[in-house]
């Protein structure tokens, strides 16, 4: 075939294609929408009334879709915080242990400065929070830069320190007068302020402007394309002069800065408070939206929503039907089930 | 303090012990065979669920530990699908098959949250109901805790030989030379994630039918991960797995023991030890070749029907 004739095919198939992912992806959310119907009716609800509960309860009111915002924003600044690594072939399965550091030492400064006035004590929290995922990804950048233990071996195990450390914190330190297992309500300048009247706080427009900067600097900077070169093929990146063993180790940490954001929003913006084991996987989703989403900054955004669509509608289920809310995980692997069943779909990369 | 409080703990240590020896056995078949099932979480769940509720409706802990078996293995059939057949990325699979044992657990156990159960009966060995009656009724162990020693030299044994643990080792090591040589890859990653699986439905089964003897939602409470911590603690070697499982219970036990003797530690920082132990012994051999992992752990193998 002449090169011509390619360019020509190319050219006319691309509406075809269009149409075909289209129509694959319409497939995709039966078959997931059939299987968890299916479980439902198992358990004796009306599968029909549950899915449009759960989609006027979502996306159907203006209340609704700002819970689902709610729910994204956690879960696209940790999906951030897995996709930048990811670019020089780091795996980082460490968003969660780096969320629950970030959160803890966001709560510190809370309570240790909470006379100090909200533009001082927020500012201050936020560095808290970033320093403590920072310190929580700089250890297995640094081993890895070592040449001494793989990322992902290392980011697994600490993820399971994190919410312990946090439980040593809270129970013998921090907790409230009333429960054990929290800390009281932080004091009105340690949270983030909310916008719209709803509860979409400011963490909300830092994981916009974090995605803005990370397509940016992908795309257009010098450190993108060297990121790129590192995650092509590290040895010849190495051999071109790229800094290899301090770009895993620097972009390890800003990864985890990322993630200690994200927890730090969830203590002073969601919550208010430190709760032991809040996070319950929010770091997980991040890396499955990173991963399903090959990383690519749009991807991203599209992903995280459609997550957080099943994840508030799942407070909703419990809410009406009574079914734990848990069962809404389900619903969810069954999505992830579906698009990891079919990558053929799309183009091959790694994590 | 006393003996018997020292007894206590280690029996109590045994106890809590067992069912992350099974898991991590389970993982070190999969991780042989190349695959890393970063699902263990969900599987054991599951699994915890179905042997309970089935527990509670036939009276009978046996068939309870039946099921939760046959489960696990069921279970792992799925995240085999995902990375076998539709050769897709393990870790993630693996996350989403954890938030499925989430969902899917609450739901079989709600019904059974609070019920109560025939728990497996205790054996007592013929020497130890000699001793004093106190001291007895601490080593009467049922019959999953006999077998979790037996069972990882049978998982060595398996592994180490036998033809078909050859041929898993060799997949996990280089699936395409295996497959030159006359292997199929595939049956045997399915194969191991089944027995697997069924191993951490094992491990599960010991959790809710034999140590809490309940059920709550997210109840193995990281044990998954735990396991795959021991496995690589362990150098993906099963009866190294056990000196990995001791660890952990030793750990339990000291927690358990500080603080019967008054020493006011955390228990929750006592909870970190096995995993900063097992970061230190990677650091210590890190630099090493020798022991490594299975060297195609995690990569697809895409076969010969592209």
């Amino acid at each position: 075939m002449s090169r011509k004739d390619k360019r020509q095919s190319q050219s006319n198939s691309l509406l075809r294609k269009a149409l075909d992912l289209i129509a694959r992806y319409a497939l995709m959310v039966l078959v997931v929408l059939l299987l968890f119907g299916l479980i439902l009716l198992i358990s004796g609800k009306d599968p029909i009334q549950s899915y449009t509960d759960i989609f006027s309860a979502t996306l159907g009111s203006s209340y609704g879709f700002s819970e689902v915002i709610v729910a994204m924003t956690p879960i696209l600044i940790t999906a951030l915080a897995v996709a930048l690594p990811s670019r020089t072939g780091l795996i980082n399965v460490g968003g969660e242990g780096q969320l629950y550091m970030g959160a803890c030492l966001a709560t510190w400064g809370a309570i240790t400065f909470d006379s100090l006035p909200a533009w001082v004590l927020l500012p201050l929290m936020l560095l808290l929070g970033m320093l403590g995922g920072a310190l929580w990804a700089f250890i297995p950048g640094y081993l890895k830069s070592l040449g001494l233990v793989n990322e992902t071996i290392t980011t697994l195990l600490l993820n399971s320190v994190a919410p312990k450390i946090v439980a040593f914190f809270v129970f013998g330190f921090w907790h409230s007068p009333m429960d054990t297992n929290k800390t009281s309500n932080f004091v009105s300048a340690a949270r983030l302020p909310t916008f719209f009247n709803s509860r979409i706080d400011l963490s909300f427009f830092f994981a916009l402007a974090l995605l803005a900067a990370f397509w940016y600097v992908m795309k257009y900077s010098r450190w993108g394309l060297e990121m790129r070169a590192i995650g092509g093929n590290p040895q010849a990146a190495k051999r071109n002069g790229i800094p290899l063993n301090r770009y895993w180790v620097i972009i390890m940490c800003i990864g985890g800065v990322i993630a200690g954001l994200a927890g730090m929003a969830q203590v002073s913006g969601y919550y208010g408070v430190l709760l032991v084991n809040f996070s319950r996987g929010l770091g997980f989703m991040g890396f499955l939206v990173s991963w399903l989403s090959f990383g690519d900054p749009l991807g991203i955004l599209v992903t995280s929503f459609v997550v957080s669509i099943i994840v508030t509608g799942g407070n909703l289920l419990q809410l009406t039907s009574g079914i734990p809310y848990a069962v809404i995980n389900i619903l969810l692997a069954f999505t992830l089930f579906v698009v990891l069943a079919r990558p053929v779909f799309f183009k091959r990369k790694e994590a | 303090m006393s003996l018997l409080a020292i007894l206590g703990v280690i029996s109590s240590a045994i106890f809590s012990g067992t069912s992350l020896l099974y898991t991590t056995l389970g993982e070190t078949i999969h991780q042989r065979s190349g695959i890393v099932n970063l699902g263990l979480e969900g599987i054991m769940l599951i699994s915890a669920s179905a042997g309970f509720g089935i527990t509670v409706m036939t009276g009978s802990p046996y068939l309870g530990v039946l099921v939760a078996t046959i489960t696990g293995g069921l279970v792992n059939m799925i995240l085999g699908f995902l990375v076998v057949t539709r050769r897709a990325n393990q870790l993630a699979s693996g996350l989403a098959l954890m938030f499925f044992g989430f969902g899917l657990s609450a739901l079989i156990g709600k019904p059974f949250v609070g019920a109560k159960i025939n728990a497996l009966p205790r054996i007592s060995l013929p020497g130890i109901s000699n001793l004093p009656i106190l001291y007895a009724s601490l080593f009467e162990f049922d019959i999953l805790i006999y077998l979790v020693i037996p069972m990882a030299f049978l998982i060595w044994w398996l592994l180490f030989r036998t033809r078909w643990g050859l041929g898993l080792r060799a997949v996990g090591e280089n699936a395409d030379t295996a497959f030159a040589s006359g292997r199929n890859p595939f049956l045997i990653r399915y194969q191991a994630l089944f027995l697997g699986g069924m191993l951490a439905g094992l491990g599960a089964a010991h959790l809710s039918i034999a140590y809490t003897m309940n059920w709550s939602e997210y109840m193995t409470a990281g044990r998954g991960f735990i396991a795959v911590a021991l496995v690589i603690f362990s150098k993906w070697h099963p009866l190294r797995a056990i000196v990995g499982a001791l660890l952990f219970s030793g750990a339990v036990a000291f927690q358990l023991l500080l603080q019967s003797s008054g020493v006011q530690v955390s228990p929750f920082l006592l909870d970190t030890i096995p995993y900063i132990l097992t970061l230190l012994v990677l650091m210590a051999w890190g630099g090493t070749r020798r022991h490594a992992a299975p060297a195609s752990l995690g990569r697809v193998y895409q076969g010969g029907q592209q």
